[in-house]
């Protein structure tokens, strides 16, 4: 009785040729698949390694020849072989610092709008509207800039405007341009705090105001500024939305208002019929905006994963 | 006691009107520039806006939309095998290893890099070796911008497919590569669309990386990806800027701002309804 039991259990477990093949067949898919997906994964890391060094060498030229003049002086002549890339970096600065004081207010004003005060039927379209305008593409908020944008400055207030192009004017569009982007975000994580911590801040007797002071914004801050400065660094890359109303002046002017250039406009206007060091020389500047932006996101990306850890 | 009272609903009363003051504002911006494009972009568009190829003067928009369609379309082929690939890596096998969070973390950052960098790379190690401009360059700069999209959508929605769905089906003797593949594809299928179409949305109004690739062409260039490429961002580009003296133009670039902003939106609206459909079923 025993004897034969164990018999029947041997033949159970012992696999047919064809299933062995079966099996090996699959372990072999199995490590082919891990593999390739993993390879795809290192193409990420070898892009941003390829990215940074095709820009170091092919900027190093200028960089090397100029030296630190590329970074201190200020008049930028293709001509003679002068790269100062002060203007472009005061442009780029100026339009994004304008940007975010525009936006900051406005798109929390949003948010607060949406996350606190709007009818509940309201809440879903506008919050999507938001979400839809992020995404248009920026080369219509520079043709808006230059269409209407830039005339009617011009007419309405000559003397802040006197072209209605300038840095404070591109400032303005690029703040229109990252306002949904920044309120979709602060609006998000808004909503990651839970309602039960409100309804008890609102049982506590405590208005709309105070609840978002004191038990929202505490709990979200990290994210709200995570949010903010991914705004930055959009509008500190921006070219498109830039270059039509920047006025792309290469004089160096230290105003807010006058017309200007940035990093990005620069190399979008002269990179065309560039050649030699001119070349490097926008190359390096492209190198110069890729290591702030890196930056910028860096902390923009560690701050919002804080936040996302704890969502839900 | 009453006044501390009165001075807190008086603050409140502030804040609250200065926050609908700030939607009231922002969304005025937005329906203005909206509103602009609806009106200059419909007054030019007539059949010869998509059938006739750009020309110095007059002509139409046909040959940048053919152009910009070939591109973003191969873009988001050639993105979504590396994103999905890679986005399956990061959620099914990196997981919390280190190389994981590096190749995240790298990810996110890509994501948001400024695209005209993107351009200025794909100009260094492709169009100058091979001397020219050419639809590859196009779309190889497109295809770098749309990836971490991809990938990060991919990783996101793997990461939501329960985990007892995989030990059931690795219970059941299911290998690996055909729990992924079946399994866990099925279940964030609706996840992965969205994050595809949503990259796509995203490339197709990019300018900034097709100024040195692709460059701009007014010929008609059926699938010739190794000479320059016509798209519409470029031609919306250069007649506001270079072309802006005839009138013409500028009414051609508004009619293709419309069909650009309304072919990005409609790809979005595409996407959320099938992210919401999923949702719910």
């Amino acid at each position: 009785m025993k004897n034969s039991a164990t018999a029947d259990n041997r033949h159970l477990l012992r696999a047919s040729s064809g299933e062995l093949k079966a099996l090996k067949r699959n372990g072999m898919i199995d490590r082919l698949f891990e593999r390739s997906t993993l390879f795809f994964a290192l193409v990420v890391l070898v892009l941003l390694g390829s990215i940074m060094a095709s820009l170091v060498m092919s900027g190093w030229p200028a960089l090397s020849t100029l030296g630190l003049d590329f970074f201190t002086t200020d008049r930028w002549a293709a001509n003679v072989e002068k790269f100062g890339a002060l203007p472009a970096i005061y442009g780029t600065i100026v339009t994004s610092v304008v940007a975010v004081v525009i936006a900051v207010p406005v798109s929390l004003g949003i948010a607060i709008f949406l996350t606190e005060q709007c009818p509940m039927v309201l809440r879903r379209p506008l919050g999507t509207t938001v979400e839809l305008l992020a995404g248009v593409p920026s080369i219509i908020y520079g043709m808006w800039g230059v269409e209407v944008l830039a005339p009617f400055l011009q007419s309405y207030f000559p003397t802040i405007f006197p072209a209605g192009t300038g840095l404070a004017t591109a400032g303005l569009i690029l703040a229109v341009m990252i306002i949904p982007f920044i309120t979709a975000i602060t609006r998000d994580v808004m909503l990651t705090v839970p309602s039960m911590m409100r309804e008890s801040a609102y049982g506590l007797g405590c208005t709309t105001w105070e609840v978002v002071r004191s038990v929202v914004f505490p709990s979200v801050r990290g994210g709200m500024v995570g949010g903010v400065i991914l705004g930055l660094g959009r509008a500190l890359g921006e070219t498109m939305a830039v270059t039509f109303v920047i006025g792309n002046n290469l004089f160096f002017s230290p105003t807010l208002t006058g017309q200007g250039t940035s990093i990005a406009a620069l190399i979008a206007n002269q990179f065309p019929e560039a050649d030699g060091l001119q070349r490097s020389a926008l190359l390096a500047l492209g190198l110069m905006l890729f290591v702030i932006t890196f930056i910028v996101l860096a902390i923009a990306r560690y701050m919002l994963n804080r936040i996302e850890r704890r969502a839900p | 006691m009453n006044s501390v009272y009165q001075r807190r609903r008086i603050i409140n009363r502030m804040v609250m009107t200065l926050c609908v003051a700030a939607a009231a504002f922002g969304i005025l911006w937005l329906l203005m520039i909206l509103g602009t494009l609806m009106f200059k972009g419909a007054a030019a568009l007539s059949p010869d806006v998509f059938l006739e190829r750009t020309k110095m003067s007059g002509g139409g928009l046909g040959n940048a939309i053919l152009g910009s369609l070939i591109m973003t379309a191969l873009a988001t082929v050639v993105g979504t095998v590396i994103g999905v690939a890679a986005g399956t890596w990061l959620a099914e096998y990196g997981t919390k290893s280190r190389l994981a969070s590096t190749v995240r973390f790298i990810n996110d950052v890509l994501l948001s890099a400024p695209s005209i960098i993107i351009g200025l790379f794909v100009y260094a190690v492709m169009v100058l070796p091979m001397g020219h401009f050419s639809g590859w360059a196009g779309v190889a700069a497109l295809a770098v911008i749309i990836i971490p999209v991809v990938i990060r959508a991919t990783e996101d929605m793997l990461k939501l497919v329960p985990n007892t769905l995989r030990e059931a089906a690795s219970a059941l003797g299911a290998h690996r590569w055909w729990v992924v593949t079946k399994v866990c594809y099925g279940g964030a299928r609706a996840g992965i669309i969205t994050g595809i179409l949503l990259g796509c949305a995203r490339v197709s109004g990019e300018t900034a990386p097709l100024l040195f690739t692709s460059l701009n062409s007014n010929q008609w260039n059926f699938f010739d990806m190794d000479s320059e490429m016509p798209n519409l961002p470029m031609t919306l580009y250069q007649n506001m800027t270079i072309n802006s003296f005839i009138p013409r133009q500028v009414e051609l670039a508004w009619a293709g701002a419309l069909i650009l902003t309304a072919a990005v939106l409609a790809l979005n609206i595409i996407a959320r309804i099938i992210s919401s459909r999923r949702s719910k079923g």
